[in-house]
């Protein structure tokens, strides 16, 4: 009970927490995919450099969220932006690259060659071939690199709190700070179900994007 | 062409070894480490910090296993699919709320700190277990049956060497998850690198920050690396080849 009085009590805040944290999470998921996208459609050509970018994004995830904040703080703090949302939209946006430039890596590269070719002997151009072929059969997987990167950013948005960047985060922190239960659990449980939530849509978007012809396959597949 | 994008890739290495090395001398991160004051209290805090790692590891990994082995069996089955969706669930919940919740159940300190670890590492094994067990065809049971092999044969034999690369993987990802988590353990009092890092951040001391964040990223990447190298003993050596 205690925690909805907490929510009812600092309704205004809780939602202006909330949309700090969507604002965090939404522009690095912009920012991520403006970059990933096309650097992922762009690797499949060079077997070589695919290698290198893959492994250099696999090295960022590998490093633990709050030491990369850390890492991050000396080098942004020269112009001027050690503390805040911008290390953490930094941060957020490299981490999402792994998910993001692998999954569209995968998913281009996998488009059957007899489709391909079927696209160039209809005389479509290279261009052509990307947009009416290429990326319409690999949408589902680079949606599915999106919901992974934005579930693994709302939880990672949590712990910028700790370098001032605001969103839910704030409650958790505060909240073990001062020993306040409600707190803790306003914001755990808020920044959970955001996370589900984006996971449920994210998924539901996965199966729009999909063609027609593609979902039929899997279906007889089953 | 390949030979010199090899020797600038050699030579942006070294530029970027140097230049980090400059940093860390310029942020005293160096002084701050070779202080004879901080020395111990880094031996403390990186010892804490494999403690919780290795504790909550160990639990999650045995449970992780025994989760998916019994939900792969004959008789449990049909609850695999909802068991899946769960576990695909409980990993979409943000690591710092696991460990706030818990520390709200169960208050402050290392234990409440290894169950929160165990509870966040335990899904990722499971779920690789319980898809690499999965994933093992039909027909190499099939043979595996026909050999009159018994049941705890088949799993010890067939299934799970033949799943043994998925399930590293998800042991892998799982112990990296976990070093990068044990560092938000400080946070429930239940100390670890993170003492330097949130310190550092909170103290604005450059050095101190560097001198905690730099050994957590290492350890995450030597844990990478070293998983790994195991999956070159434990999986066969008929898989391995079949990949190359």
């Amino acid at each position: 009970m205690g925690v909805l009085h907490f929510v009812e009590k600092n309704f205004y805040q809780v939602l202006f927490l909330t949309w700090e944290h969507i604002f965090m999470v939404g522009l690095s998921l912009i920012i991520g995919t403006a970059i990933g996208v096309p650097l992922g459609i762009l690797i499949t050509k060079k077997a070589n450099l695919a290698k290198n970018v893959i492994n250099g994004a696999n090295v960022i995830m590998t490093i633990p969220s709050i030491a990369l904040f850390g890492l991050m703080m000396p080098i942004l703090a020269t112009v001027g932006h050690g503390l805040g949302k911008v290390p953490a939209i930094v941060a957020l946006v490299l981490y999402s690259q792994l998910p993001i430039l692998r999954n569209t890596y995968v998913a281009i590269k996998d488009v059957p060659p007899s489709i391909r070719d079927a696209g160039k002997g209809m005389g479509m151009s290279r261009w052509q071939l990307l947009k009416e072929v290429e990326i319409p059969i690999a949408a589902p997987v680079i949606v599915a690199g999106l919901r992974t990167a934005a579930v693994m950013n709302i939880g990672i948005g949590a712990i910028a709190a700790y370098i001032g960047a605001g969103g839910l985060g704030v409650y958790i922190q505060q909240g073990i700070d001062r020993v306040y239960p409600e707190m803790i659990i306003t914001g755990a449980v808020l920044v959970s179900l955001f996370a589900i939530l984006v996971d449920g849509l994210m998924a539901a978007v996965e199966h729009v994007l999909t063609p027609k012809g593609i979902q039929l396959e899997k279906r007889l597949a089953q | 062409m390949r030979q010199v994008s090899k020797r600038l890739y050699k030579l942006a290495l070294l530029a970027s070894a140097f230049t980090a090395g400059i940093a860390l001398e310029r942020t005293h991160t160096i002084a701050f480490l070779t202080d004879p004051y901080n020395y111990p209290e880094f031996v403390r805090l990186l010892f804490q910090h494999l403690y919780l790692v290795a504790i909550s590891i160990s639990i999650a990994t045995a449970a992780g296993l025994i989760i998916g082995i019994v939900l792969t069996r004959s008789k449990f089955r049909k609850y695999s699919g909802i068991a899946m969706y769960v576990v695909g669930l409980g990993q979409t919940i943000p690591s710092l709320a696991v460990l706030a919740l818990v520390m709200s159940l169960l208050g402050i300190g290392a234990k409440p700190a290894i169950f929160a670890l165990t509870i966040y590492s335990v899904l990722p094994i499971a779920r690789n277990t319980l898809a690499g067990i999965r994933a093992v065809p039909a027909p190499v049971l099939d043979a595996a049956k026909g050999m009159g092999m018994t049941p705890t044969e088949i799993l010890f034999n067939v299934e799970l060497p033949m799943a043994m690369k998925v399930i590293l993987t998800g042991f892998r990802v799982s112990l990296v998850i976990n070093i990068g988590t044990a560092t938000l353990a400080y946070l429930i009092g239940a100390g670890g690198m993170g003492d330097w890092i949130f310190s550092g951040i909170n103290m604005m001391m450059t050095d101190k920050l560097l001198a905690g964040a730099i050994p957590v990223t290492l350890m995450a990447l030597l844990a990478d690396f070293l998983v790994d190298l195991l999956g070159v003993v434990l999986v066969s050596k008929g898989l391995r080849w079949e990949e190359e």
